[in-house]
């Protein structure tokens, strides 16, 4: 077994970019005292990788998820996604969006819920139905794509909500504590199942937990956030290989790596 | 005593006896009191009227039996509302002012125009105030100050402004029918076009969806339940802003133009008929409205 390296190396200069946050601040004028929400945030994120956002809650991972997706505005600092701004980013559809809810809309099937961004798109409707037919299959729904979302598991409104925000095939998953929801069950089989999904297309993917095991299982690279202001204390590159199944968890490798997590979030946490 | 090879009475057979013995008790309840109430309302004209000038000695059962067959009750009996109801139907033609079929298509003409009217104004309204806060401020009070004049002082003058443009008959009646139907569909969409949570208009904003496309993707589908109930009472108001409309304007055809006629020589039973006749043309409307709000949301239920 490898021994783990004590500097975290660099990415490889070559590599293009999808995210680069750079001093990026986010405050919140409250009645008596601004709140720094994100506080000096550097952070690059390049194409394929898959990056897990962690620590406890008020540490702004969410946050940050957010203005990277334009859903929230910056105070201070630049934020860019794909070399353009996310406001441009978002016009150019350039990410999809899993939210902690699969917020489907129950007066649509489960095929028209992942028709729904293709027809924002525009596009002809015999299209748009086979392409939502594809990513059914993709995320293993085939066959449920004339259900109403009630008529679902939790787990699979979920992974219908994920095909949904592939629709477009969008160069960039963003995904906000999207099994946080669910039995750890179903959460394992569906870590597993997005592992694959990575696997087969190596989309970037930004990913908010705060589960170890999760980020470990996983994430390329990992990012340690903390509270009060929201910062990120440590940014660990996981030398786990690219293929991942369940028993990794069990590996020493694994071991080591949420162990260095666990120890860099107590470490922010003393701070 | 129930043996097991005995079969059970069917659900449904269940719960008809379960409804339809509380039901049926009260409406005898009901009648008694109706028959009672009509003997002591009845009960002096029929001395006066009837019973005196025949100058023979009368029994109670006479006076009875006379009190609930006036020609021109205070309160006519139930029976003899069925009876003129029943005759109103099928003793002439529909094209006849004396069939209550031919009322009652004139005063759903009245009613359906004006509730189209009035929901397609409401629908509008409401998308206005949910996209402006101007509006919101600018529009809210005077609709809210719109249902506060009572609809019969209104009436004149919508007749007198439409009549100098040259519009009579149908169109004054709908706007009246439409001035009172819109209302509850403003409130309602108001309150069901804001409805979608915050998470859902944000998944659309990722999708960089225009404003039109979030209401006729997100908003709209999401305040049809807020709409449907609005439509029930809203298709009641435009009845009765219909039959309202249809007194001041002097018509002789519609069920408030027989309301009216009823009143002005003093026949009750035409009153009670048309009545009647209103109550189950609502019940008809608001059922129809009822079923269709079970057509469009019927993917909606929840397990």
């Amino acid at each position: 077994m490898q021994p783990l390296p004590v500097s975290v190396p660099l990415a490889p200069a070559s590599a293009n970019p999808a995210v680069e946050v750079r001093n990026a601040s986010v405050v919140y004028q409250t009645a008596d005292t601004p709140v720094k929400a994100l506080s000096d945030i550097d952070l690059r994120i390049n194409e394929g990788e898959f990056v897990s956002l962690i620590g406890p809650s008020g540490c702004g991972k969410t946050t940050l998820l957010r203005v990277i997706a334009d859903l929230e505005q910056i105070s201070a600092g630049s934020v860019l996604v794909n070399g353009v701004s996310p406001h441009d980013a978002r016009m150019a559809r350039a990410y999809g969006y899993v939210f902690q809810a699969p917020a489907l809309f129950p007066w649509r099937t489960v095929l028209g819920n992942v028709m729904l961004p293709l027809q924002i798109q525009g596009g002809a409707g015999a299209d748009n139905r086979a392409i939502a037919l594809e990513h059914l299959e993709r995320v293993g729904l085939q066959g449920f794509e004339g259900k109403y979302p009630w008529q679902l598991s939790g787990g699979m409104q979920q992974r219908v909500s994920i095909a949904r925000a592939l629709a477009f095939e969008p160069k960039i998953l963003m995904m906000d504590e999207p099994f946080g929801a669910l039995d750890e069950i179903t959460r394992d089989r569906l870590n597993e199942q997005l592992q694959q999904l990575w696997q087969r297309e190596r989309r970037t993917v930004v990913f908010v937990t705060h589960s170890i095991a999760e980020a470990v299982y996983l994430s390329t690279k990992i990012v340690v956030m903390s509270p009060r202001p929201g910062r990120i204390v440590k940014i660990i590159e996981s030398p786990l290989p690219d293929e991942r199944y369940l028993a990794l968890r069990d590996t020493q490798a694994f071991m080591d790596v949420a162990h260095q997590v666990r120890e860099a979030l107590a470490d922010g946490h003393l701070e | 005593m129930a043996t097991s090879n005995k079969p059970a009475p069917p659900h449904w057979a269940r719960r008809m006896w379960d409804t339809g013995v509380p039901v049926a008790v009260l409406l005898i309840v009901f009648l008694l009191i109706w028959y009672a109430a009509a003997w002591g309302m009845n009960g002096t004209a029929a001395v006066e009227r009837v019973l005196e000038p025949a100058g023979n000695p009368w029994t109670w059962q006479e006076l009875l039996l006379t009190t609930w067959n006036m020609e021109r009750p205070v309160l006519p009996a139930p029976h003899q509302i069925a009876l003129d109801f029943w005759s109103g139907l099928v003793d002439w033609p529909l094209d006849s002012p004396r069939n209550l079929l031919f009322h009652v298509a004139v005063t759903g003409e009245t009613t359906l125009v004006g509730f189209v009217l009035g929901t397609l104004l409401g629908l509008v309204l409401a998308v206005l105030i949910v996209h402006s806060n101007t509006l919101d401020r600018a529009l809210l009070p005077w609709i809210v100050a719109s249902q506060t004049v009572p609809v019969l002082a209104i009436a004149p003058i919508v007749l007198v402004i439409l009549g100098s443009l040259g519009l009579e008959g149908l169109a004054p009646k709908a706007v009246i029918a439409m001035y009172l139907s819109f209302f509850p569909v403003t409130v309602a969409m108001v309150q069901g076009l804001r409805s979608p949570l915050v998470i859902e208009t944000e998944m659309m904003h990722t999708y960089a969806a225009s404003r039109w496309q979030s209401l006729w993707m997100l908003r709209l589908p999401a305040a049809l339940p807020f709409l449907f109930p609005a439509l029930r009472v809203g298709i009641a108001a435009s009845l009765v802003g219909a039959m309202v409309a249809e007194l001041p304007t002097g018509a002789t055809a519609g069920l408030g133009a027989r309301l009216l006629t009823g009143s002005y020589y003093g026949n009750t039973l035409a009153i009670w008929s048309a009545l009647v006749m209103s109550a189950l043309l609502g019940l008809l409307l608001t059922t129809l409205v009822a079923a269709t709000e079970h057509l469009a949301l019927r993917h909606r239920r929840q397990p």
